[in-house]
This record gives structure tokens, C-alpha cells and sequence, in this order.
């Protein structure tokens, strides 16, 4: 059976209701001159529609008849047990986001009544497994070979695409970095899987046991929940700083599976020949708590020295929005927004930046965000949760000297 | 050099308002444009076979008025355009939409290089770049910011990672997703604009590509909607205005009660 979607004609007043909610704009007004009051009627444009059922949910009238396709071919799920945190590390160094997937993932454990892993994959890192237990994994799971050395996506791919198919986990939790971002999506291919970018929000269906994977989408704009109801494992990507980090339990019990590597059933048709290190940013502006950030307002290249001086006071990293970057005054590596980083820190402060949606989308789920411009009326100081109005080069000096003086005393 | 761009049609979300009533995007008006990240892959594929010479085919899958982004990609220097196009596609999520992509890429005979922007700017994903070069079994890099080198068996590239960037080297055919770092998409020349408006589009359907049809849109999408919903929008805070030092240390005061300094 096919999923279907009609409008009940007898039912629609015509108020238009659907119309305005439908995120894909499948929905159009027409006029029927038939109708005894002449209501006008919905249709939907079957090319648009996504079955998201946002109309159903609006009418009041129940006009909008919506059937899912509940038999769609899957695997057997309740071969799938145990929830797993993909255990990312560069240069030998476990990834930020590992600890905080760590914590949610035994949050989501416990409510599924089972046990969380770790899978880590690297050369000579054993030593890091026992970090992984203090930080909340009963198990983990360790790749150790030189091949392993540095990320490259064919022999990830295929050694956690391995063990997945051996231990059948049913949720599996990766950090939405580059590495993630990149190797994730092979990985769900091979499988024939769900993956859910960037989510925001994990909850547990305790019927079906189904992830509800909340992420943004058109820019943050709107906001999805997904399922992956008919296969498993089902994966999911989580950005950086949106949860909470594990906190250190010393000395905690866990499982170390040494897993056995076939070098000769891992393909690798890339080769890696080096790697050469940004020093343009001591601090990475994803892992920044504090930002600041200069836009148009900033007017020339010097401006960002001012910044850096309150960024570095406050033990933050730089920011920009592209009209910064296109004017050449900061390198594109600082860019936030559409074509540039998505930031969440715990403080925001943008300097002469007006607050065009491209930027906003990277940075408007921020904590606090601080707007220093000497135009009060301009978006980002409307919704900014401080909002400074004046000349950025007279207030920041000033924040300089204050903060300094505050540490003080 | 066979080069393919896959591109994406988006809703031009440059000048979208939010409806301050409803909280929805405001939808009329809004027209359709190539995925900004695409740009950086058709401008890549067409400097690519400007040096080494060959072809770049540029494929999109979509509804029937997809076609007019083919056009503008053959304006700024492709060759040809590929419109896929069926209902079988409609509600694809990323694992449907690569299968019916890698589908079509096969169907089009042999390629050297297939390139990707590195997301779309409506779904924001990043994983249909990665799935297409899965399921035509080739290597793939993502996040490229340059390319340093091509000849008729390897690329070498550079990659963006948060801590600066790996140089790879791959073996051919692969499938590259660019950064905006990577090259300045140029402005279509006349010669292109004509070019556009004499191009033959080819257009697909599930048949065409010998697609199963199990495989795409809805049917072959593991991922489902649940619901949609608008997030809270961010309301005004605290204005502060006056002489700038005042200015300045009411913020620091803030912050400091709040334990941030």
C-alpha cells in the first residue's frame, strides 16, 4: 500500500488554514462556484507533498484524510539491541562532541532498558578506552590499526559497517563533524539505513521503541522530527554543544572488545599525504563558548584586532559574518552562517552585523546573543538578548576596560 | 574527462521573511534557485575540464521546472543537463534520493570525477554526496577546498577539517563535495546565456534509468516525518543605551551576575 492523501470536499470550508502551515507549499486555494456558500476548496499538489501530515494537524475540520504506508519492507528490530556512540578521535585525541553523545546515549540506554557502547577506532589508542567507561560506556569496542592512523572514509566505513552487521546495535550516535558528517552517510548506505542529520533532540517511543530524531532544517527555520521505524540500526549525527558533557566517574567498570581487523577485507582507495594545521585560530570557533563575531559594521580589516583582544579577555574565539570574509578582512576559516560554520555557544556578541537570516541560521540557537550596533532597529538587535546601541568602537574598548576592572577587584 | 555536477533547486532563502503571526516562512514569491553550494561544484567541474579537457554533465533530480537550474548550469559552463524526474521520486530522503542519483549517474555510461556542493541549503544534510559515491562504489572526499592536481588515474585535494586541512589522494573515478573556499563561481557569459537557451535537456523517469522503483521516493526511504513544527522565535532582550561606558558596564554587570566573566 502506497501512501495516500486526499481532501474530503464535503468537509473543507476553504479557510486556508492547510495552506498556510504546509512547510513544502503543496497546498493551493481554488475557487468553487458550485459550492452552496461558495467555498473555496483545497488541493494539494501531490509533486510537493511529503505525507508530513502539518495539515492534518491544522485543520480543524478534518477535511485532510492522510494514510501512511506502514508496511514498508525493514529488518527484523528486535534483533537490534544496545545503544552506540561512534568514539571519534583525530590525532589521537577523543573529539568534545564523544562525551557529550556519551551522556545522552546512556540517557536514551536507560529508558530502553539496555547498555551503551563505545566504538573506537584508531592506531595505538587503547589507552583511551578506559576514558570512555569513566565517561558512561559499559563497552567498548577498539579498532587498533596502523591503517587506522589517520581518517580516510574507506576503511572507516568498512570496519564499523563490519561490526554493526556482527553486533546489531539498534541506535547508533555520531558527532556531526567533518569525519562524521562524512563517513556517517556511507556507512547508513552500505547498511540500508536511516541517518538523521544534525539533530537536536533525542526521545525514546517507549511502544515502539523508535527515535524521535528532532533536527532543524530550511536554516533553522523549521523543525523536524524523524523517524527510521522499519530499520536498524537507526543513526543519527548531533552537532557539537548540544548536549550536556559526561561527567568523570574515575575507576568506573567496562567491557574492552579488542576487535579483530582483516586489513585485506578493508578497501582503501584514497591515500592520506599529509596534514597541514589552520594557524590563523588557536581556538576552533565550534568548540568556542565564547564568540565574538564582527560583520559589515566593522569596516576594515584592523577592526578584528579590537576583537580579538575582547575575544581573547574573555577566552573566546573570533567570528565573522561573509560580508566580513567576501571583504577579505578575516580568513573564510571564521565564517558563520549559510555558506560558512554553524555555531552554538553560550555567548554571542555580534559586532556591526545586521542580522540577515544567511548569518542568523548559524548562530541564532546560542545562549545569550549580544548586539552592539549603532542601527537599533536592525534584526539582530531586535532579537538579541542584549542589545547595545552605539559605536562599536566606542562600547568595546569600554567592555575591555570594564571586564579588567571587574577581574580586579 | 567525463565530469558530473550533481545540483540541487532550493527556495531562494536570501530574502525570506518569517510571518510574524504564523512563525511560518513566507512561501509566495519565493523563487527557486541552484543550491548555493552548488555553484562551487559546477564552477569546479567546468575549471577541471577547462585544463584537462572533456565533458561536465550536470544531473538534478526533481519536478519538471528543475529544468530551469540546468539551464542556468549549462550558462555558467556545463555541457549538458539531466533532469530526473519522476513521481516514483517524490518524499526521497537522502538514502532514496542517492539511490535514484547513482541510478541515473550509471545510466549515463562512464565518468571520471562526480561532484557535489557540500550540502543543500534547505536540508542542510550533507549525506547525499557521500551515499551517491556508495552506491556507485567509488571513493569519495568531502568538505575539498582545493584541487591541487588531476591526471587520468588520481586526484589529489585538499580537505577542510575544524583543524585545518588533510591533503588526500584518490584514485579515479571519485566523487568530490566542495567547500566555498574552493574557487569564485564565475558570472554566465553571453555565449552561455545562448548556450542555455538552445540546450537539449534530457529528462529521466524511474523507467529510464532502470530504477526500482522499491528503491526511490517514499517506498525507498527508511526515514519518515513524523511532524514539522516552527521552533519558538527569539523575542527581544534588554536594550541598553546612552554614553558608551555606561553602556558598557551595565553588559558587564549582566554577566557578571550571570557568572560569565
Amino acid at each position: 500500500m502506497a501512501n495516500s492523501i486526499k481532501v474530503l470536499n464535503d468537509k473543507c470550508v476553504g479557510c486556508g488554514q492547510c495552506a498556510g502551515a504546509c512547510p513544502f507549499g503543496a497546498i493551493s486555494m481554488i475557487e468553487r462556484s458550485e459550492h452552496p456558500k461558495k467555498f473555496k476548496l483545497a488541493v494539494i499538489d501531490l509533486n510537493k507533498c511529503t505525507y508530513c501530515r502539518t495539515c492534518v494537524e491544522k485543520c480543524k475540520f478534518n477535511a485532510i484524510d492522510l494514510t501512511k504506508d506502514a508496511s514498508q519492507a525493514g529488518v527484523d528490530k528486535s534483533e537490534y539491541k544496545g545503544v552506540w556512540v561512534y568514539a571519534q578521535q583525530r590525532h589521537g585525541e577523543i573529539a568534545g562532541v564523544v562525551y557529550e553523545l556519551l551522556n545522552e546515549g546512556k540517557r536514551l540506554a536507560k529508558q530502553l532498558g539496555t547498555t551503551l557502547s563505545a566504538v573506537l577506532i584508531g592506531d595505538n589508542i587503547k589507552s583511551k578506552a578506559q576514558d570512555l567507561i569513566n565517561r558512561g560506556a559499559d563497552k567498548v569496542y577498539i579498532c587498533d590499526d596502523p591503517i587506522f592512523i589517520e581518517f580516510q572514509d574507506d576503511p572507516y566505513t568498512s570496519i564499523l559497517t563490519q561490526i554493526i552487521k556482527k553486533e546489531k546495535p539498534e541506535i547508533i550516535l555520531i558527532g556531526a563533524t567533518n569525519i562524521g558528517r562524512s563517513f556517517a552517510s556511507r556507512v547508513a548506505a552500505r547498511i540500508h539505513t536511516g541517518l538523521t542529520a544534525d539533530c537536536t533532540s533525542l526521545e525514546i517511543d517507549p511502544e515502539t521503541r523508535n527515535l524521535q530524531q528532532t533536527r532543524p532544517a530550511f536554516g533553522g527555520n523549521i523543525m523536524a522530527t524523524i523517524l527510521t521505524p522499519g530499520h536498524r540500526p537507526q543513526m543519527s549525527t548531533v552537532r557539537h554543544k548540544v548536549f550536556k558533557e559526561a561527567k568523570v566517574e574515575e575507576g568506573r567498570k567496562g567491557e574492552i572488545v579488542d576487535c579483530k581487523i582483516e586489513v585485506d577485507t578493508l578497501v582503501n582507495r584514497t591515500k592520506f599525504l599529509g596534514f597541514i594545521k589552520d594557524s590563523s585560530s588557536n581556538i576552533n570557533i565550534g568548540d568556542a563558548d565564547i564568540i565574538v563575531s564582527g560583520g559589515r559594521g566593522i569596516g576594515k580589516a584592523e577592526g578584528f584586532e579590537l576583537l580579538e583582544e575582547l575575544a581573547e579577555l574573555l577566552d573566546g574565539a573570533v567570528g565573522a559574518s561573509r560580508a566580513a570574509v567576501d571583504s577579505e578582512w578575516i580568513p573564510y576559516s571564521h565564517q558563520i552562517g549559510q555558506t560558512g560554520k554553524t555555531v552554538v555557544p553560550k555567548v554571542y556578541i555580534a559586532c556591526g552585523i545586521s542580522g540577515q537570516i544567511q548569518h542568523t541560521v548559524g548562530m541564532n540557537s546560542s545562549d545569550i546573543i549580544i548586539a552592539i550596533n549603532k542601527d537599533a532597529s536592525c534584526p539582530m538587535m531586535q532579537t538579541a538578548t542584549y542589545a547595545l546601541e552605539g559605536d562599536l568602537y566606542e562600547i568595546i574598548p569600554n567592555i575591555i576596560k570594564e571586564i579588567k576592572s571587574v577581574r580586579c577587584n | 574527462m567525463n565530469i558530473i555536477v550533481c545540483i540541487k533547486q532550493v527556495p531562494n532563502t536570501t530574502n525570506v521573511q518569517i510571518d510574524h503571526e504564523t512563525g511560518r516562512l513566507k512561501r509566495e514569491g519565493v523563487e527557486s534557485i541552484i543550491n548555493p553550494f552548488d555553484e562551487y561544484a559546477i564552477e569546479e567541474g567546468v575549471r577541471i575540464k577547462e585544463k584537462a579537457c572533456g565533458k561536465v554533465t550536470v544531473i538534478t533530480m526533481g519536478p519538471p521546472q528543475a529544468e530551469a537550474i540546468l539551464r542556468e548550469a549549462v550558462a555558467k559552463g556545463a555541457d549538458e543537463g539531466v533532469l530526473v524526474s519522476d513521481r516514483a521520486f517524490v518524499g526521497a530522503d537522502t538514502l532514496a534520493t542517492s539511490y535514484a542519483l547513482s541510478t541515473a549517474i550509471k545510466s549515463l555510461g562512464s565518468f571520471d570525477i562526480v561532484i557535489c556542493g557540500k550540502q543543500a541549503s534547505d536540508g542542510d544534510t550533507a549525506q547525499v554526496g557521500p551515499g551517491i559515491a556508495e552506491m556507485l562504489d567509488i571513493p569519495h572526499v568531502a568538505y575539498v577546498k582545493k584541487v591541487e592536481s588531476t591526471d587520468d588515474k588520481t586526484i589529489k585535494v585538499e580537505r577542510m577539517m575544524e583543524d585545518g586541512y588533510d591533503l588526500i589522494e584518490s584514485s579515479l573515478p571519485v566523487l568530490l563535495t566542495v567547500v566555498k573556499e574552493i574557487n569564485n563561481p564565475r558570472v554566465p557569459s553571453l555565449k552561455g546565456k545562448m548556450a542555455a537557451k538552445k540546450a537539449v535537456i534530457k529528462i529521466l523517469d524511474a523507467a529510464a534509468i532502470g530504477a526500482d522503483t522499491r528503491k526511490t521516493g517514499l517506498n525507498g526511504s527508511p526515514t519518515q516525518v513524523m511532524k514539522i513544527f516552527t521552533p519558538p522565535q527569539r523575542t527581544g532582550g534588554e536594550k541598553f543605551t546612552g554614553e558608551s561606558n555606561e553602556v558598557a558596564a551595565a553588559l558587564v554587570k549582566r554577566l557578571s551576575d550571570l557568572n560569565l566573566i
